[in-house]
């Protein structure tokens, strides 16, 4: 054998060598370098969570009445894993075949079904936000019929299934409303997802697919209500097979939320603020014509712990429309002006000036200021500041009155005498914005220009008009108003430039002492005029202090949270906000003239016949004027019984007119529901709250819809109360409805057993009302 | 250096009085022969637990596949016992036989073959068995080759030109029956068997880098006019893009290479891979069966695998080098270049470094004409290692 062929052996011998050790390098890399990469791969690859929602929890009415329940909707889904064995020719016929019977088109259910963030994905509402494993949601409330046809022809629907799932209901008991109370819910967006999903937190409680509390109590005490979705780890084999459970967590269905409304009381809320926007859109006058009565507020809360026993906004919507997704034309509508953008809630987000129920604020630090309360002061019909001339309201002149009087009657040039001299006391025009502003100070402590602090979101601030509201926006805007000064609103020039150089003019002079706090601001803001803007709700809780001797509470929608079965989670205590900046005296004399302002002053015709020697009634009108061209915003702050405070409404509507005339008679009528009065007679069994008076307690909550057998016992007569729904939970007939007909139905015997869950906890809540009717 | 005919003949008659069945034994390659047989071993069950799982959930005998897998390698041992037994000069007369079989059994697949994996490449015999006729076509193609590189010379140290045409046809012609199933794993174990027997016979320089060449211009050509099909340029090129769908061929590399890297050094244990036994890698106890070492006996098991077929090839060169002819050498040659190449490219896909193509593990991969095909050619290497020169 050649030389030649045994060289080549060993070139041939080390071509072998380094092909072996290249694979031995290649796999210590895979196995030992890279293996923990390799690792997480394998893991992703076999393990697939399948999630069991989890039931979100009722919000109740302090009376155990549900405001939000869930009810269950056939759904028909699609499952991925199913509908991929088949052949794609059969797929299109099957989604063809489904799309004709939902009325949709199989364009339409193809891109349901991508999955969100995938390559060719259908954009946001369509694609599907969570697994690939779990099935699909296609169509929501699809009829029985034709779920049953789904489930029953397995073989012309195969991967398509109908069943029961949770959503979001509102019985609306006695036809409440409360939308802005309740609020809404809406798909968890990325970054809240990714919040929560962050590892320092622990294991993420939020899903892909889960839905979040958007507003209202709902955003609130979302956490609350939410519970903790059941996660299931399958170990999947190639086929998606399951092979195996790693591990399962079962669900913990959310609790429950009692809140101090009433849900009777809020109704008749509600009805008397439409009520008195109606009254404000009969009236009209020269300057404005027809009044407009565009929106308003209507606040009733326990002055003794600041409960929020209702709390309505006007105008409002179905809290329906967010069921299972609201369209684009349903939302635009919420937000749209010429609606009075629903959305917003006047009571907390709404800002208004409060005119003259500021006065008892202007009071207070008259008060604070040494001025005599008791003594006389003079009531023109006008006063004249520099070449400004202040009127009374009508220009009505009194002569010389006791400042109770001066309430009673709301006479402004009284109130602008003691601003004067206070603004001349502090300084007047050439102070820095530090000095002393008393009438704004007594605002502040009476919670104006602050948050409540209410257990709702997005909650207004407001602002007090004052030295130091001016020189900051004056800080903030100078250079903007000097810049307009020079050459700004040039397109308004153009149309019209008698306003633009009006307008160029106001600016000029504001940059060079727009911060002056003038004699004429202090005037205005002594009479809750000018710059000063609350919501309804903080003007309820500066009169509950007046009421109650001095707490400014921080008023509580929410009462505790209860779980399903009944425990007591978490109690909402009363919180007070600080203590009002007046003496008891002082308090004392506005108690005395705030009642006399309803038997004696303003309020004095809307009571007309009213029973106030069983229930005196306190409180204050005001007529803020806003703009010349629109009808001033009608104030009714009050407060009753005057002479053992409890309740404090307040009713407010924006272009309305006077408090008197189209507030009072609303929050008249409110009183009426609350103490139970018809014509002068008061009987406390006929007030809305059972009993009489709010819930003292919590309506009792239990996890499987049966009494404990000393409650059974004592229900007599009511009738098997574990076997039938309690009058306070009218609103689910839909669901029991249903179920009557799945009965029927064997294919659905699943979805049937998934109903009578949700019954039974529907059931569960017991409402006291019902406890106590069945006790008679 | 060549070897005259007398010596030649004076030499058989002195080895053939020392194979007596004492000393068959005594000089066998022992080494050679315990690492094919651990290698057998291992891969027996690695096969099991490729499959046992998956017959259960088909509701099927789990250990159907273990008893074939023991029973082809009984009979493969039986064939290597017997390629070892006759005196590998007396082949040479069979060799013809051997070769116009399996020209005969590639040309009885492409007609009735039944088809695996886009192959027409199987003849199904009854009682479930199959034969690929193919695996067989290696040892003909080797001995073949040899056979007419090793002819008696002329006093000439290198083969003429003639014989090496003659060689490159014999070979052509099963490689291009067995490209027509199409089998291109197959085809390159040949042109890799083909230069290397060519190589070392001592042939010309030019032999070698035309041969090479031509290989390259044949590749470029095939894929230019779509001789060669897409989707078998698609597994060639899928080991470079993985992710390139998961359902593609880039799926099997994939998670072949999940299952090998989640082995880590010590692996998940028999019979416990996650990846193996959810079913994960397809193919795993046939072309796919080392993802199942590397899950479950991780670096050291399948790292031992390499070393093995490592210590199979080193006595293949050590046979191939001490071999008393031509003839020898280049059987045994040829049989290195079968095994390291088929090994690397199985491997190699294995690990995501070689494009994908249907060629087993030898020993090691479940199949019965891979098994006796493999078997048969350590009884060749046993052979010339029996009749060798010291």
């Amino acid at each position: 054998m050649s030389e030649r062929s045994s060289l080549r052996l060993v070139v041939l011998g080390v071509l072998v060598v380094s092909l072996l050790g290249t694979l031995l390098l290649r796999l210590f890399y895979l196995q030992v370098i890279a293996s923990d990469q390799y690792v997480q791969a394998a893991s992703d690859n076999r393990i697939r969570p399948v999630i069991t929602p989890a039931i979100r929890g009722l919000i109740l009415d302090q009376e155990g009445r549900p405001l939000v329940t869930n009810r269950t909707s056939l759904v028909v889904s699609i499952d991925q894993t199913a509908l991929n064995e088949l052949p794609a020719k059969s797929v299109d016929v099957v989604l063809t075949r489904l799309a004709k019977a939902l009325g949709t088109t199989h364009s339409e259910i193809a891109a349901r079904l991508t999955i969100c963030g995938r390559p060719k994905a259908a954009r946001a509402p369509l694609c599907w936000n969570g697994s690939e494993y779990q099935p699909i949601p296609i169509a929501k409330d699809v009829s029985l019929d034709l779920a049953l046809r789904i489930m029953e022809k397995r073989s012309d629907f195969p991967g398509v299934m109908a069943g029961l799932e949770g959503v979001r209901e509102y019985p609306s008991p006695d036809g409440v409303n409360a939308a802005h109370l309740l609020g809404y819910l809406g798909p968890v967006n990325d970054a809240e997802f990714a919040a929560n999903n962050k590892p320092a937190r622990g294991p993420s409680t939020l899903l892909r697919t889960d839905l979040i509390g958007r507003a209202g109590l709902e955003a609130e005490y979302d956490t609350a209500l939410r519970g903790v979705a059941g996660v299931k780890a399958l170990e999947i084999d190639r086929q998606g097979a399951v092979v195996g459970t790693q591990s399962e967590t079962v669900a913990t269905p959310g609790n429950y939320l009692v809140t101090n409304i009433d849900a009777k009381l809020q109704t008749v809320v509600e009805v008397q603020l439409a009520g008195a926007i109606a009254r404000a859109r009969a009236q009209s006058d020269k300057t404005v014509g027809r009044f407009k009565g565009d929106s308003g507020a209507a606040v009733v809360v326990d002055v003794t712990n600041g409960h929020v026993l209702a709390m309505a906004s006007w105008p409002t919507y179905d809290p329906k429309i967010w069921v299972g997704g609201i369209s684009a034309k349903e939302f635009d509508a919420l937000q749209s002006a010429s609606a009075g953008i629903p959305l917003l809630s006047r009571a907390t987000q709404g800002l208004f000036a409060p005119g003259s129920t500021y006065k008892v604020f202007s009071t207070a630090a008259a008060a604070r200021q040494g001025r005599n309360l008791q003594g006389n002061y003079d009531c023109p019909s006008s006063l004249k500041i520099g070449p400004q001339v202040f009127r009374n309201h009508e220009s009505k002149g009194y002569g010389l009155i006791s400042l109770q009087r001066a309430i009673e009657v709301s006479c402004n040039t009284v109130f602008y005498g003691i601003a004067d001299q206070l603004w001349k006391d502090a300084g007047g025009l050439d102070v820095r914005s530090t000095a002393p502003d008393p009438i704004a100070a007594a605002a502040k402590g009476f919670g104006i220009g602050r948050r409540t602090g209410i257990d709702l979101p997005s909650e207004a601030r407001g602002r007090v008009g004052s030295r130091a509201f001016k020189q900051a926006l004056w800080d903030q805007y100078h250079t903007t108003w000097c810049a307009n000064a020079k050459n700004g609103y040039t397109n308004l020039a153009k149309k019209n430039p008698a306003k633009a150089a009006q307008f160029r003019a106001y600016d000029a002079e504001n940059c060079v002492d727009g911060y002056r706090w003038r004699e004429g601001d202090a005037l205005n803001a002594a009479i809750g005029q000018g710059d000063t803007a609350l919501t309804p709700l903080q003007l309820a809780m500066a009169y509950s202090a007046i009421a109650n001797g001095g707490t400014v509470w921080q008023p509580q929608v929410a009462r505790a949270v209860v779980s399903p079965s009944g425990r007591l989670v978490k109690s909402i205590r009363p919180k007070s906000a600080g203590r009002a900046p007046a003496s008891a005296s002082t308090l004392a004399f506005l108690r005395a003239a705030l009642e006399g302002v309803v038997t004696n002053g303003t309020a004095q015709a809307p009571f007309a016949g009213f029973p106030l020697s069983q229930i005196p009634v306190a409180a204050k009108s005001g007529s803020a004027e806003v703009s010349t061209t629109k009808a001033p915003t009608s104030w009714f702050a009050s407060y009753a019984p005057a002479n053992k405070p409890r309740y404090a409404v307040v009713m407010m509507v924006s272009q309305g007119g006077t408090g008197a005339k189209t507030s009072a008679p609303g929050v008249r009528k409110i009183y009426e529901a609350l103490f139970g009065i018809s014509g002068n007679t008061v009987d406390p069994s006929k007030s809305v709250l059972v009993g009489g008076v709010p819930n003292k307690g919590l309506p009792s909550v239990t996890s499987d819809g049966l009494r404990s057998s000393s409650a059974t016992t004592s229900t007599g007569s009511s009738g098997g109360a574990g076997t039938s729904p309690s009058a306070g939970v009218t609103g689910t007939s839909t669901p029991s409805a249903v179920a009557g007909q799945t009965a029927l139905a064997l294919p659905l015997v699943g979805g049937l057993l998934l109903l009578r869950k949700c019954r039974r906890r529907s059931a569960s809540i017991r409402s006291r009302g019902e406890r106590r009717g069945s006790q008679r | 250096m060549t070897y005259g005919y007398p010596t030649s003949v004076s030499r058989r008659r002195d080895i053939t009085a020392r194979t007596t069945r004492s000393s068959y034994l005594r000089r066998l390659d022992w080494t050679l022969l315990i690492a094919a047989l651990s290698l057998s071993g291992l891969g027996a069950l690695l096969v099991w637990s490729a499959t046992k799982q998956r017959q259960l959930d088909l509701n099927l005998d789990p250990d159907s596949f273990i008893k074939k897998h023991l029973l082809n390698l009984a009979i493969g041992l039986v064939l290597g016992f017997a390629m070892s037994k006759f005196d590998y000069r007396l082949l040479r007369a069979y060799t013809p036989i051997l070769y116009g079989l399996s020209i005969l059994g590639l040309m009885a697949v492409l007609v009735v073959g039944s088809t695996v994996n886009g192959a027409h490449a199987w003849i199904s015999l009854p009682a479930g068995f199959t034969l690929q006729p193919s695996e067989f076509a290696k040892l003909a193609i080797i001995l073949g080759m040899s056979m007419i590189l090793s002819e008696k010379r002329d006093a000439e140290p290198e083969p003429k030109d003639r014989d090496v045409v003659l060689a490159l046809l014999l070979a052509a012609i099963p490689a291009a029956l067995i490209m027509k199933q199409p089998d291109l794993g197959t085809v390159m174990v040949i042109l890799t068997i083909v230069v290397g027997v060519v190589a070392v016979s001592g042939a010309r320089s030019r032999w070698i880098i035309g041969l090479l060449v031509g290989t390259a211009l044949v590749a470029a050509l095939a894929i230019h006019f779509d001789v060669i099909k897409s989707y078998q340029v698609n597994r060639l090129t899928a080991f470079a893009d993985p992710q390139s769908g998961s359902e593609t061929f880039g799926y099997n590399t994939q998670q072949a290479r999940i299952a090998i890297g989640s082995g880590g050094l010590s692996g998940q244990g028999l019979f416990k891979g996650a990846q193996t036994q959810g079913k994960f890698v397809p193919e795993n106890q046939t072309d796919f069966v080392y993802s199942v070492a590397g899950e479950e006996l991780g670096f050291m098991g399948s790292g031992a695998i390499i070393l093995m077929l490592g210590v199979i090839l080193w006595r293949g060169f050590i046979i191939a080098t001490r071999a008393s002819d031509l003839f020898g050498r280049l059987v045994a040659t040829g049989v290195i270049c079968w095994f390291a190449f088929q090994a690397f490219e199985n491997i190699g896909m294995n690990l995501g470094i070689m494009p994908v193509t249907g060629v087993p593990l030898p020993f090691v991969s479940y199949g019965g004409s891979s098994m006796f095909a493999g078997w048969m050619a350590i009884g060749l290497l046993q052979n010339v290692h029996l009749r060798r020169s010291d």
